[in-house]
This record gives structure tokens, C-alpha cells and sequence, in this order.
């Protein structure tokens, strides 16, 4: 059997696994990690997007050997050690982004992402457009959108003006 | 008094929220438990097939299989079939027909997804591998794909003996008086409507987790149900044979349910009953693509509404006949959808004095069809508005005024309809002109004009819809079939330091109880929503309770609540009395504090809690200990929330895309306990109500083969195909529930469809379109421009 070595919120782990797992599967069966959720079968609904190397990445959709020696973040290492929230979690509670958590995770992964890869600015509609990739069957998005239109000045430290 | 309020009324932030934000979340599927197994369901690819033979032997020799059942397995245990709760009569007085739903598939396949086997290994891979080494012999029969194809001559037969397909053939209203307003009708107007098939599709997928002990000989389920005890009693008395003082039945965070997770399914029985043959616990997960062809679907009518009036426009009487899919098997509320939650709502917010409906359900070779968001009252209102519109187009009423002319005014309540139904409140014409006035109605030519500029196609509908929730009187709901009862029950524990842990028979998966039960009850005992625990989703917690659907969470479990805090307090004046040497008619309870009337002595509720539980001092010959009460609330009636939803829509003529660009929603959803939630639950409805408009279709082919069975083929709402959505309440209350409370959980699902609809009608003016069927695709309406295209250019 073959074996897998990454970090995972900051903690190194080495494990055997088959070589079809994916790395949701290592994630959530060998690491309990089970903040990650899986929504679909067919890399649809976002629910599983985590960070690998800083960037967003569907974790049905990449085996769990191509993870090897990469950084991976999940939902439960976005806090810091004493529990403070990252803007991104704050801004959902604070905006009524969530009903049943579902999708959550996998919204704020890929929120924080899409944040950060547009220092210059976002517009609501470049918002929607990039939340293309995540499904959420409760909220209508209108409240994700806005709590990642209120987490983006507080992750950079500056008034969110729009791009144009 | 609380430093922050934080009682009714106060959007206060939602206590669940932390676990959920932070991956702490207890999913059915995060649950592992200690020696578990891992279950696959096989499933038929064939919609209606002869079972000839099942060679199990292969897989059962496969790496890590500990066991391969089939239906004669659980039929050599006398298993019962999952049962249905709802028994429709038929218009002859005769009952529906409910034919056999065995657990697995026995000598029949019915629809594509029908469980043949469950494979349980050691790994889920294994698991799965060992499922394609199954080798089952069918022989295929002629598939009914639709409901049209269900009634023609000489269709097929779904189950043996049921002749024509027909589960029941079902009335309501005075035929008599309906057809003589026809007779004298200036104008009669007809309509022609499907309501498209849906697949409810809440993001958690399906999970179940069977366990036995055999130290206590007590069974444990987990699942992703909406209604634990609703699960433990069909599954323990009509299913499985368990007393169910041996059976635990868990639904812990529940990823979205909109209906489909009510029922009972197969795969609940499976893991439960094959965690008593193993000895060890079974778990089984859906997968997405099962889950299209295993969840139970929603609505798929096929309707023909006629409406008679007279020479001014008032309505006289509505005739409609409806055929409803039932799909292959009854799901465990069916029959109620497209009778008594469908037909009965069809007087609409319309004093139409005589209506008739009858409705015909059939089986299919499909996935069975039950509740979805709304359940039967998003047909209603489809029929009625689309209806509406087209009355208006033909006979030159404008919209607005022909809706308004025939309204229920507000001070015709208590209301008593032509179809069994009586509005306890609403005030149709305020919701209505408030709806216009946020969406800026008046100034919409002139918004169309400059979409015109820009080659575009803007238009502008309306709907306003009345549905009944807060499911229902125990006793009414009986006389109509149902067989069960749908009361409600708290349990309040008050506890030694005055903290509150509350037990509730309903059940949250995102509609955020925690936190508006916590608001209620620390509005009514007054002590900080910090000092309260809502408990739900555990029979060996809850008391027997009914679960959450039909919008009934509030309006019957938080009336609950109130009746068991009314006997926390009375107890607690008796105590207080006590303690403070004063008559029991003195003391009053304000705060959280009792106090005696008339003097500054008081005593709060945690002093009283802690006297009832350390009662020294206590009137213990009248007066059991203990601060801890219960109480069961049957409502009196139905709600009726109601209101009005505009849809403002622009289409690309070129493509034929139509986009979204305003939708306001203004709802009469009776007292409002968090408004950031009701907002939050109505934008939702609303997305999902668009969904069904304009993307969301459930395809069966020719050969009844589910051709949308993933995410890839079924267009789930994304968020740049929805706009913002503006949301306004304008409250009447409920009359006969404590709270004044209707419900707020599916109005805009209800409320939407048609709204969307009647604007891309609107939209679509100038091409002689007087109807198009859901969804409005870009296909469908490229056509519709590609055929209009000559006859403007002619104009």
C-alpha cells in the first residue's frame, strides 16, 4: 500500500492509503477531519474545496497521492490557535450566510481564495460569478455574497472599492 | 430585563452557527462508530424488468464482503413494507390503492434506483467493487414513463392488479353548483399547465447508520431524517416489528431536507435490520447521483383549469382536473400532496364562490414522488396565477386590477372557502400594494424601454398566493386520511440554577431553531438566550413529537413551548407565593422575576428553580418538586400565510437566456420571531422558486430512464443565476395559535414560480405567447423568438 505525506493545518502527517483515495477520503475517514463535506459525485457543488498550497482546490476531485508534500488548510485550521475567527467565518455568521452548514465550509474555502486572488476589488457580480463552483440549496446565495462582500476590507485592510 | 434584547422580534445571530462555520458540524455521515461496516446499495438501471434470477455468490467471495442480502432474505424474517400515511379515498368512497413496497425489489423491478441487494464490506470500496459482481438476470417490461402514458388504453401495468395505473381518482367541491355558474358564465377561460417534475436536492446527501447491541438488545438508527420519531414509529411497528422502547432513532445536524428527508426509506431499514444480523454497525452514504434516482421527487402534475366570469370580470367558478404522479411506489405522505395540501388551496386569495377539482394520480416507472418545499400549495399557486394572467390577456383585464377585484378583502375573515379550507386572517390587497411599491411597478415601462435600447426583452409578473401550513389539526387530518396525528410537544427544564434546556419534538436541518426557540422562551421567561439549550433530533431525549415540514415548527411546536412555559410560570407563582407569604393571585411574573403585586418584593426565576429543587422551604404537600414541565399543543387550524412576489426579467433575444433582474417578495408570514431569519428562509424559497421557473427539470426519456441524474444534467440554481432578493412582511396575525405565528419556510417557494413565469410572458408580449410551461429554458423561448420573429417584423 502505498503511503501519502502532507501537512494538514499545520501538523504533518504520514499515511497508507490505497491508491484510488481521494483526498476528501483522507481528509475525512484517515484524519477525521469531517468539516469537509461531500455533496456530489461529480465536482459540482463545492462543498469539499480546501487549500492546497494557499489555493482552492475540490478534494473529491484530486487523488490523495497527488497531494504529497503539499500544505493542505481546511475549515477547521482557518481559526487561530485561541479561536479567533477568520473574517470570512465572522462575516458569514454576522451575515446570515448559512442555514444548514452544509455547504458552508466549502463556501468559505473558496471565499477566502476568491478574496484573496482579487486584491484590486470585487463587484457583486464578480462575487456570483466566482462562487460558480459551490452550491448551496438554503440561502439563495444573497446573504454568502454579501458576508464575502463584507469579509473582503477586513481581509485587506482597505474599503472595498469595486473594480470596474 | 436582558441588557441586549434578544426576545421576539430581534434578529439575533444564530447560536448554531459557530460549530457550522468552524467544521464542527455532526453529520450523519461524520458519525464512524466502532467495528462499522460499510453498505452499497445495488440498484436497478432498468425502469420495469421481471427479477429472474440474483447470483450472489461471486460478490459475497469478493475481498471484505461480510454479507450480500436480498428481498427473500428479510422475507424469511416476515419483514413488513415501508408504509404509506396517508389514505386518499376515491371518488366512489372506495380506498386508494396502495400495492406492496417491499424494502428490496421482489420479482419486480419499478424504477430506475429500485434497491435490488445491499452489499456490506469491510471498506465502502470493497463494498462497491463487490456490488458490480452481482449478476442479475432481468427481463425488461414495457416502462410507463409519464403520467399521460400511465392512463392511455392498454398502458402497462406498474402493479399487478392495479387497474390502469390509477392509485386513486379523487374530488372536491360541489360539481353541481360549479358546472350551473359555467352554464351562465359570459366568459370562460381555459388553461392547459404542467408543473415540472423537481428533485429536491438538499446539499447533505442522504446517510444512514444501523447499530445493534447486543448486551440490551436495543437498536440504534442515525439518519438524515427530518422526523426522527416520525421514522422510529413506521419503521419500528410497521417495518422492522421493534418495540420502540428498543429502538433509538438519531437525526442529528441535518444537511437541508425541503420534504425529501420526511419519509421513510428503504435504506434506513436495510442498515437498521442488518445491524442486528451482523452484530456490528452498518453504515450506508448516497451518493449524489443515487440520490437523484432514490430521494423521493416533487410535484409533476398535468392540469387543465378552467375559470367561469361574468360580464365585469368576477369570477365565478374554477373547474380543474389534475393527473399526479405518484411514481412507482407510495412515499409516506404522497396521497396528501395533490389532494389535501393541492385542491384545497385552490380558492387561492379569491372570493370564487364555487370550485371543483378533481385529481387523478397514477403510478409510474419513476422515482416515487412526495412533499417538496411547499408541497401541493406551489401547484395551486402556479394554476391560479398563471390562470390570472392569461384571464387577463384574454379578455383584456389589466393584472393587477382583476386580481384585486376578486380578492378575499381583509375584512371578510374568518373565511370559509368553496373547498374545505377557512383563512383565519390575511389582508391580500396591503400585500399586494406593498409588493408594487418596492418593486417600483409604476416606473417598469420605463425600465422596459431602456432594456429595449439595449435589444433586451424586460418584463414584470405578478403572483399573489395564500397556502396553509402549520400542519394540523389532529383530528381534521384524520377524517382526511392521514394516520398519524400532528400535534406538537415541548418538554421545558427549568434546571437548579435557573438555566433552561428545552426538548422539542421538531426538528432544525437550517432553519435555525436553536436560536428562535431560544429567542421565545427568553422572551417569555426572561433570561438570556445564553441560558438556553433547544434539544431536538433524539428519541431517547425528545418527548414523541411530529418533526418539521409544513412549515409547522413555530406555529405548533413553538405553541408547544408556550403551554409549558404557562406551566413553569403558574408553578412558579405557587412558589413564589410560598416563599414570599403572599397569595398566589398576587404574585405576577414579569422579567423573569416574580414579584408580589404592589411591593418591591421579588424573587427570580433561577431563586425559584433552586427552591423546587432543594424544597426545604417548599409547599410540598400541594406542590410536587421539580421545575420541569411538558406539554402536547394540537392546533386548532391551519395558517395561512399569504402575500405577493414580483419578478422583474430581462431575455437576451439572441439566446434566448432570460436573467433574473429583480425579485421582490412581500409576505404575510403572522408574527416574526427573528427577521433575519424569515428573510434568510423567504430569499431561499425564492431561489428555489426560480429554480423550478427557469432551470430545474426531472427528464425521464421515452424508456423511463432518469436521463438528469447528476448535478452535470439537473441545472441547480447557482448564485450568478439568482438575484438579490428583496424581502417585506406585512403581518396579520394568526388568530387561534398563542403567538399569532403562521410560518415562514416555504412561502417563497410557493409564491415564486408563477411570478416568474407571468414576467417572462410579460417579457415575451409582442410574440402572441400566452402560456409557457416550467422551466422557461433558453431553448424553449429562443424558439418561441425564432417563430414570433416574422410576425413582428410583418406588424
Amino acid at each position: 500500500m502505498p503511503s501519502v505525506t502532507l501537512t494538514v493545518n499545520g501538523k504533518s502527517h504520514t499515511v497508507d492509503i490505497e491508491a484510488r483515495t481521494l483526498l476528501v477520503e483522507l481528509l475525512r475517514e484517515k484524519l477525521s477531519l469531517t468539516g469537509t463535506h461531500v455533496g456530489c459525485d461529480t465536482s459540482q457543488c463545492g462543498a469539499c474545496v480546501v487549500h492546497v498550497d494557499g489555493v482552492s482546490v475540490k478534494s473529491c476531485a484530486m487523488l490523495a497521492l497527488q497531494a504529497e508534500g503539499t500544505d493542505v488548510l481546511t475549515i477547521e485550521g482557518l481559526a487561530a490557535a485561541d479561536g479567533t475567527l477568520h473574517p470570512m467565518q465572522e462575516a458569514f455568521r454576522e451575515h446570515h450566510a448559512l442555514q444548514c452548514g452544509f455547504c458552508t465550509p466549502g463556501m468559505v474555502m473558496s471565499a477566502i481564495d476568491m478574496v484573496m486572488a482579487h486584491p484590486e476589488g470585487m463587484t457583486e457580480e464578480d462575487i456570483r460569478h466566482n462562487l460558480e463552483g459551490n452550491l448551496c440549496r438554503c440561502t439563495g446565495y444573497h446573504n454568502i455574497v454579501k458576508a464575502i462582500a463584507a469579509a473582503w476590507p477586513v481581509m485587506h485592510g482597505k474599503e472595498l472599492v469595486a473594480a470596474e | 430585563m436582558n441588557a441586549i434584547f434578544e426576545g421576539i422580534g430581534a434578529s439575533v445571530r444564530r447560536k448554531e452557527d459557530l460549530r457550522f462555520i468552524s467544521g464542527r458540524g455532526n453529520f450523519v455521515d461524520d458519525i464512524n462508530r466502532p467495528g462499522q461496516t460499510h453498505a452499497i446499495i445495488k440498484r436497478s438501471d432498468r425502469p420495469h424488468a421481471k427479477l429472474i434470477s440474483i447470483d450472489t455468490a461471486v460478490a459475497k467471495a469478493a475481498p471484505g464482503v461480510i454479507a450480500v442480502f436480498i428481498a427473500a432474505d428479510m422475507e424469511k424474517d416476515a419483514l413488513g413494507g415501508i408504509p404509506c400515511g396517508w389514505q386518499i379515498h376515491n371518488k366512489d368512497g372506495s380506498p386508494m390503492a396502495e400495492p406492496p413496497h417491499p424494502i428490496l425489489a421482489s420479482g419486480k423491478v419499478r424504477h430506475v434506483g429500485d434497491p435490488i441487494a445491499v452489499v456490506i464490506a469491510e471498506t465502502r470500496q470493497q463494498a462497491k467493487d463487490a456490488a458490480e459482481l452481482l449478476d442479475i438476470v432481468f427481463e425488461d417490461l414495457p416502462p410507463v414513463a409519464t403520467v399521460r402514458d400511465a392512463v392511455r388504453p392498454g398502458a402497462a401495468l406498474v402493479h399487478d392488479g392495479v387497474t390502469g395505473n390509477t392509485c386513486f381518482d379523487w374530488h372536491i367541491g360541489d360539481k353541481d353548483l360549479v358546472d350551473a355558474a359555467f352554464a351562465r358564465a359570459t366568459k370562460v377561460v381555459k388553461l392547459d399547465l404542467t408543473n415540472n417534475r423537481l428533485v429536491p436536492n438538499a446539499m447533505e446527501p442522504r446517510a444512514a447508520i444501523g447499530e445493534f447491541d447486543p448486551m440490551s438488545d436495543d437498536y440504534t438508527l442515525y439518519t438524515t431524517s427530518q422526523n426522527p420519531h416520525v421514522i422510529r414509529l413506521l419503521m419500528g411497528a410497521f417495518v422492522l416489528h421493534l418495540p420502540e422502547h428498543k429502538l433509538r432513532v438519531v437525526a442529528p445536524d441535518v444537511g437541508g431536507g425541503f420534504g425529501s428527508k420526511i419519509y421513510h426509506y428503504a435504506e434506513e431499514a436495510i442498515v437498521t435490520w442488518s445491524a442486528g444480523k451482523l452484530k456490528r454497525p452498518v453504515k450506508w452514504t448516497c451518493d449524489r447521483t443515487e440520490a437523484f434516482m432514490s430521494d423521493a421527487h416533487g410535484r409533476d402534475h398535468d392540469s387543465t383549469a378552467e375559470m367561469a366570469l361574468d360580464a365585469a370580470g368576477n369570477f365565478l367558478a374554477l373547474r380543474v382536473r389534475t393527473l399526479c404522479n405518484m411514481g412507482a411506489y407510495l412515499s409516506t405522505f404522497a396521497p396528501a400532496v395533490p389532494t389535501y395540501l393541492y385542491a384545497t388551496l385552490l380558492a387561492g386569495v379569491y372570493k370564487t364562490p364555487a370550485v371543483y377539482a378533481e385529481v387523478h394520480a397514477v403510478f409510474t416507472n419513476t422515482v416515487p414522488v412526495d412533499a417538496y418545499r411547499g408541497a401541493g400549495r406551489p401547484e395551486a399557486t402556479f394554476l391560479l396565477e398563471r390562470l390570472m394572467d392569461v384571464i387577463a390577456h384574454d379578455t383584456g383585464h389589466d393584472r393587477v386590477a382583476l386580481r384585486r377585484q376578486n380578492f378575499i378583502p381583509a375584512d371578510a375573515f374568518p373565511y370559509q372557502t368553496p373547498v374545505a379550507l377557512n383563512y383565519d386572517s390575511g389582508d391580500y390587497q396591503t400585500t399586494l400594494t406593498k409588493a408594487l411599491e418596492y418593486a417600483k411597478w409604476d416606473e417598469f415601462p420605463a425600465r422596459r424601454a431602456a432594456a429595449a435600447a439595449k435589444g433586451k426583452l424586460r418584463g414584470i409578473g405578478i403572483s399573489t398566493y395564500v397556502e396553509a401550513c402549520g400542519i394540523a389539526p389532529s383530528k381534521l387530518v384524520g377524517q382526511l386520511g392521514a394516520r398519524a396525528g400532528l400535534y406538537e410537544v415541548a418538554n421545558v427544564r427549568v434546571h437548579p440554577t435557573g438555566s433552561v434546556t428545552v426538548f422539542t419534538g421538531t426538528h432544525s436541518h437550517g432553519q435555525g431553531h436553536e436560536t428562535t426557540f431560544a429567542q421565545l422562551v427568553s422572551d417569555q421567561l426572561g433570561i438570556p438566550i445564553s441560558q438556553i439549550d433547544i434539544v431536538h433530533g433524539d428519541t431517547n431525549k425528545i418527548p414523541f413529537g411530529m418533526g418539521t415540514y409544513g412549515s409547522r415548527s413555530l406555529a405548533v411546536g413553538g405553541s408547544a413551548m408556550v403551554k409549558a412555559m404557562d406551566k413553569i410560570i403558574t408553578k412558579g407563582k405557587k412558589i413564589a407565593a410560598h416563599l414570599m407569604e403572599a397569595s398566589v393571585e398576587d404574585i405576577e411574573f414579569k422579567d423573569g422575576k416574580f414579584s408580589v403585586a404592589g411591593t418591591d418584593k421579588a424573587k427570580t426565576l433561577a431563586e425559584i428553580a433552586l427552591t423546587a429543587y432543594v424544597p426545604h422551604n417548599y409547599p410540598i404537600e400541594e406542590l410536587e418538586p421539580g421545575l420541569d414541565e411538558t406539554a402536547f399543543y394540537d392546533p386548532k387550524n391551519f395558517t395561512y400565510p399569504g402575500g405577493c412576489h414580483v419578478c422583474e426579467v430581462e431575455i437576451d433575444a439572441d439566446t434566448g437566456v432570460t436573467t433574473v433582474v429583480g425579485f421582490t417578495a412581500v409576505d404575510d408570514v403572522g408574527r416574526v420571531i427573528n427577521p433575519m431569519i424569515v428573510e434568510g428562509q423567504v430569499q431561499g424559497g425564492v431561489a428555489q422558486g426560480i429554480g423550478q421557473a427557469l432551470f430545474e427539470n426531472a427528464v425521464y426519456d421515452d424508456q423511463a430512464q432518469l436521463v438528469s441524474a447528476s448535478f452535470m444534467d439537473y441545472t441547480m440554481p447557482r448564485a450568478d443565476s439568482i438575484p438579490n432578493i428583496l424581502v417585506g412582511t406585512e403581518t396579520t396575525l394568526c388568530t387561534h395559535n398563542p403567538l399569532g405565528v403562521k410560518g415562514c419556510g416555504e412561502v417563497g417557494a410557493i409564491g415564486s414560480p408563477p411570478a416568474v413565469i407571468n414576467a417572462v410572458v410579460d417579457a415575451l408580449r409582442d410574440f402572441g405567447v400566452r402560456h409557457i410551461d416550467m422551466p422557461a429554458s433558453p431553448q424553449k423561448i429562443w424558439s418561441i423568438i425564432q417563430a414570433g420573429r416574422p410576425q413582428m417584423a410583418a406588424e
